[in-house]
């Protein structure tokens, strides 16, 4: 054994299973901060000793084991915090220890997976959005926090105090660390499919950190959504969700040009989509048909896969993709995908029916500020070309532009404009 | 672990019709009965409105005895209960039930993690 080996095998432990470590001493530990601490502690143990001792048979385990006994060392000293709730964690502790030792030591006992019960944790609505993001990434994901404040284009510090105040509301307030009952089920298992989306969201953008950071933040949403939805494997909209993210980010390396503007979906070069990762996609897609409902995520990954299957572009499916559409606005009314619709059907029964649906947009209450809606501009601006109305179309695109802050997408709806003029 | 329920509405209580007030003070009965029944109720009060509050703060060296609530804001805190419940979660399904979160804000917190401030009256779990 090498030391380089055993450094390498560290590594790769923490890298694809931090979060499960994390989860098991969360469980035991009841406070996160002390697990961080203890997991870090017992990383810095393993670095001296797997490569003096050789690789452990079962790495996770031996981490989880080595960082329950600092746990249990520290609360005894009482170094953590001093006052009553310590003094019951330690008993909690060295009982589930003591258990644990029974039974054998975990090193052979299966490592349990927690990290359900972590992640509806960190997704608890009782947490801010923002906050249960940036949680979840840091805990599930092993997410460093300067990491995840850069993917979130905040100053590390806020990123900090923001995880800070997260965790020790979690422990003030007593968040239960459980996985919800079943008549809290779909409202929780909502807000935890939610963060995987944004997160996934944040990495598709974009306006987030660099390239290769915004593909990691994908990664980490499909990982995680995998995760979800093989711990709870009746769950339809947590496979739909899988499928969506796979889907959609197959088709990464097509979305932009090579100067970086945004290529509309049926232009892509197909060749450059990643097939094997569609077949996956399509296989969550048919795991979630199996289930019982039909959710907001099934029908867009449905719509997704309606795409992602069509053999050229010529040929997507744009009927069937404007009546998903539609049984998506019945399912969850907005005017993003009252627009989204308008462009299929604009290309199912023509630019006349697509502009038609954008018009009642005009007179909706949830879109009051219309005017400065860019999506609405540049669908309408499509639209019109497509009806052959120029001038119209032209007013449109500059609208959209004046209204477009991403500097690629800004300069695609130009080159639109401009063939338009010639 | 002892949970505060702060309740905030607006003052239109007393405006509504005498039959609806009835009515909502009947289901007010019966979601504390349902505590009581549960054994998690350690207190409750109805506040009477924000006119009859007075507020003591400090100036310096003397204390201003001022008309009225702490705040001047639409809602005013109109009563608050004590549940003893074993965690967030339990806590949150009791608000839920509240009839007051359907008419107002039901505010939930819990008690200070370092447990009571010392002294008579403190009715911490972690006494």
């Amino acid at each position: 054994m090498t030391t380089d080996s055993g450094r390498a095998a560290l590594e790769q432990t923490v890298r694809e299973e931090a979060g499960l470590v994390l989860a098991a001493l969360v469980a035991s530990c009841g406070d996160f901060d002390l697990a961080e601490e203890v997991f870090q502690e017992a990383t810095l143990i393993a670095l001296e000793r797997w490569p003096r001792e050789g690789v452990p048979d079962r790495p996770a385990a031996w981490l989880i084991t080595a960082a329950r006994r600092r746990a249990i060392d520290r609360l005894r000293h009482g170094s953590m915090r001093a006052g009553k709730s310590a003094a019951l964690r330690e008993s909690e502790l060295a009982q589930r220890a003591a258990r644990g030792e029974q039974d054998a030591d975990l090193e052979e006992a299966p490592v349990p997976d927690e990290r359900l019960r972590l992640i509806f944790t960190c997704c608890h609505p009782a947490l801010a959005p923002e906050a249960r993001v940036a949680l979840t990434l840091r805990t599930l994901g092993g997410l460093s926090t300067a990491a995840v404040a850069r993917a979130f284009l905040v100053p590390e510090p806020t990123m900090a105090k923001r995880l800070e105040r997260a965790k020790h509301k979690i422990r003030d307030a007593q968040i239960p660390y459980r996985v919800p009952p079943p008549e809290e089920w779909e409202v929780r298992l909502a807000s935890v499919l939610a963060v995987i989306y944004l997160i996934f969201n944040e990495g598709y953008s974009a306006t987030g950190a660099s390239a290769q950071e915004r593909a990691a933040l994908c990664a980490e949403a499909i990982r995680l959504a995998r995760i979800v939805a093989a711990l709870a494997p009746g769950a339809g909209e947590a496979h739909a969700l899988c499928a969506l993210v796979l889907l959609h980010h197959a088709r990464r390396e097509a979305r932009t040009g090579a100067d970086g503007v945004p290529v509309p979906l049926d232009e892509q070069e197909r060749a450059r989509w990643r097939h094997g990762e569609i077949r996956d996609g399509i296989a969550s897609l048919e795991r979630a048909a199996r289930c019982a409902g039909r959710g907001p995520y099934q029908v867009q990954a449905a719509i997704a896969a309606a795409h992602a299957t069509a053999p050229t572009g010529s040929a997507t499916p744009w009927r069937l993709i404007a009546a998903l559409y539609a049984e998506l606005e019945a399912l969850l009314p907005s005017p993003v995908v009252r627009v989204n619709r308008a462009v299929a059907e604009g290309r199912a029964s023509g630019a006349l029916a697509g502009l038609a649906l954008l018009a009642p947009l005009e007179s909706d209450p949830r879109a009051p500020q219309l005017a400065s809606y860019q999506p609405y501009h540049a669908a309408r601006a499509d639209l019109l070309v497509r009806a052959g109305r120029s001038s119209e179309a032209r007013e449109a695109y500059v609208r959209a532009i004046a209204l477009t802050r991403d500097e690629a997408e800004r300069r695609f709806l130009e080159q639109r404009c401009a063939e338009l003029s010639s | 672990m002892q949970y505060a329920l702060l309740f905030y509405t607006t003052e239109t209580f007393d405006l509504l019709a005498p039959d609806v007030r009835a009515d909502w003070l009947a289901q007010m009965a019966e979601f504390r009965q349902s505590l009581v029944d549960a054994g998690v109720l350690r207190g409750a009060l109805r506040l009477a409105p924000g006119a009859t509050a007075t507020s003591l703060r400090s100036n310096g060296d003397e204390l201003l005895i001022t008309d009225g609530p702490f705040a001047e804001t639409k809602e005013i805190l109109a009563g608050f209960m004590l549940l003893d419940c074993a965690d967030l979660d339990a806590a949150l399904a009791w608000a839920r039930r509240c009839p007051i979160a359907r008419i107002g804000t039901v505010e939930v917190r819990p008690e200070h993690p370092e447990g009571p401030a010392r002294g008579p009256g403190d009715v911490s779990s972690r006494a």
